[in-house]
């Protein structure tokens, strides 16, 4: 029992095609995988939302103006 | 060469390797870059020394035993004795070790290993920035560049390695024999050196050393992946006949194969390294919050988890599997720093070593049940043994010599420099000389512009 399909490779090569664990489960990967890019972007959204907020309220203005100095 | 065909094979293999080379050149490129970002403006020349002379130390010591341990440790010590035939022709008073018109790849493939050796040695180089004495790191460098790597690639590495025979270990594009085993090197030289003056406040708490400049690291991991990308299609043969390799596979169809010499392609790698950056990039935004350090870094620790199954995972797995490892890896880091007051000055330990461990497990299940090789008799890819590799390639050959010999080194107090030089910076004395020289070229032309001295030829 092989995750990838196959024990040895005592094959010919010419009738081997894919050779990735798990075929079958294609559909099931790609929906695992769009999760995790949807999923990404909610977080950052969220995250860089929160942090925008937070630093509205951080700038001292001397701090700002030497920043301005160094362009 | 007897043929066109074969003729031409050979010239495309020996050119195959020569370019993978060049490309890998830019791995060290990038750790350079990357150490002299990371380290502080008074420490910047001997940061980029300490690197720079891995490359002749690891390469002379490479071309004297480090290539010869390669072809005859594959079962040595435990399960024979070495392999004296396959040794000889690769000793370096061997006429296969020069210019030789009927042996044209010896020179490529020892060079590709010798470029996976600087890599090893450059990967503990970073971990112990600002404090080691080169002439200490140096000796590790060839400890673990010219010894202690190629004996883990003999075993687990090679085709007729021990650990792929009995253990079923599988490790395609080294999250094992380079990286958990320069991980594992690099915490047990840091154990025994000891964190930077100030990396630890009174009560213990780690303070952030921050980079003196970002860009260079920025483009200095960039020029990382780039030289990976190289590395893993070094890690393949790029195309054998089934007679060429003499195994089981039948038939006539021509194949790429991993260093196993079991079939793979440059498609299914390219796939592979792509996602699996990906992967890590992502995972390690989120989970660092966002810290840029942590992710870049996080993409090569993506590349390095997913590196043990690169050769047979879906493009998606590898992405998931990159993702998963630069979690644990993250997590790890500052747990370990935290409790065992360890200054890793770079994240070497996590993002190769620990990244090694996890990548080294993973393939274990993902792939449980594969053949971890071409010839009949060989034990099938599985969690155990995967795990036993991991182990073997982080404490037995990673930690452990490391921990000895920085261990002998600290007791002939030759490890460390000397607080005062630490706090002074490493380029004290070059500064000086250089102000010193500047001053006086400066006065002697002064002079000469104001008609009282002679100028300065």
């Amino acid at each position: 029992m092989s995750t990838i399909g196959y024990d040895s490779w005592a094959v010919d090569l010419a009738e081997v095609g894919a050779v990735y664990p798990f075929q079958g489960s294609e559909g099931i990967m790609v929906v695992l995988g769009v999760v995790f890019w949807i999923a990404w972007h909610r977080i950052q959204f969220v995250r860089e939302g929160e942090h925008l907020e937070k630093a509205k309220h951080m700038g001292d203005k001397e701090k700002i103006n030497s920043l301005l100095e160094k362009y | 060469m007897d043929g066109n065909l074969n003729a031409l094979t050979t010239v495309f293999t020996e050119f195959y390797y020569w370019v993978t080379v060049v490309f890998m050149f830019l791995i060290h490129v990038g750790f350079c870059m990357y150490e002299v970002g990371a380290s502080r403006h008074r420490n910047h020349m001997h940061t980029l020394m300490k690197n720079i002379m891995i490359i002749p130390l690891v390469t002379v010591t490479f071309f004297f035993f480090g290539w010869w341990i390669y072809w005859a440790f594959p079962s040595f010590p435990f399960f024979g004795g070495l392999n004296h035939d396959a040794g000889a022709a690769n000793l370096p008073w061997s006429q296969n070790m020069g210019t030789n018109l009927s042996d044209r790849i010896t020179g490529v493939f020892w060079a590709a290993f010798l470029l996976f050796s600087w890599t090893a040695a450059s990967i503990v180089s970073g971990a112990v920035i600002e404090r080691i004495r080169s002439s200490a790191l140096w000796v590790h460098a060839v400890m673990i560049g010219s010894v202690f790597w190629i004996i883990d690639a003999a075993w687990g590495w090679h085709a007729e390695g021990w650990m792929v025979k009995y253990l079923g270990y599988h490790d395609a594009y080294a999250s094992g024999v380079i990286h958990a085993i320069a991980g594992g090197y690099a915490l047990g030289v840091i154990m025994v050196l000891g964190p930077r003056l100030g990396k630890f406040a009174a009560d213990g708490t780690p303070r952030d050393i921050p980079p003196h400049n970002p860009w260079m690291l920025t483009i200095g991991i960039f020029l990382i992946y780039s030289g990976f990308w190289g590395f893993y299609a070094a890690c393949n043969i790029p195309a054998i006949s089934p007679e060429g390799i003499g195994g089981l596979i039948t038939g006539e169809t021509w194949t790429a194969t991993n260093i196993y010499l079991a079939p793979t392609s440059l498609s299914a790698i390219t796939f592979n390294f792509l996602m699996s950056l990906s992967g890590g990039l992502m995972a390690a935004y989120v989970v660092s919050k966002g810290d840029a350090f942590w992710t870049f870094s996080g993409g090569l620790a993506g590349i390095i988890t997913a590196s043990a199954g690169n050769d047979l995972y879906h493009p998606i797995q590898a992405m998931l599997v990159g993702a998963v490892g630069v979690v644990i890896v993250y997590k790890l880091h500052y747990w370990v720093e935290r409790t065992f007051k360890i200054d890793d000055a770079v994240g070497a330990v996590a993002v190769h070593g620990y990244s090694g461990i996890v990548g080294l497990i993973i393939a274990g299940f993902l792939l449980w049940g594969a053949p971890s090789s071409p010839y009949e008799g060989y034990a099938a890819v599985n969690p155990v043994g995967q795990t036993i590799g991991a182990v073997i390639m982080f404490f037995v050959l990673g930690f452990l010599p490391a921990f000895v010999i920085s261990k002998l080194q600290a007791a002939a107090g030759v490890l460390r420099i000397p607080e005062e030089v630490e706090l002074q910076g490493l380029d004290y004395a070059e500064h000086h000389a250089y102000e010193d020289a500047k001053a006086e070229i400066i006065a002697a032309d002064k002079a000469a512009v104001n008609g009282s001295g002679v100028p300065a030829e």
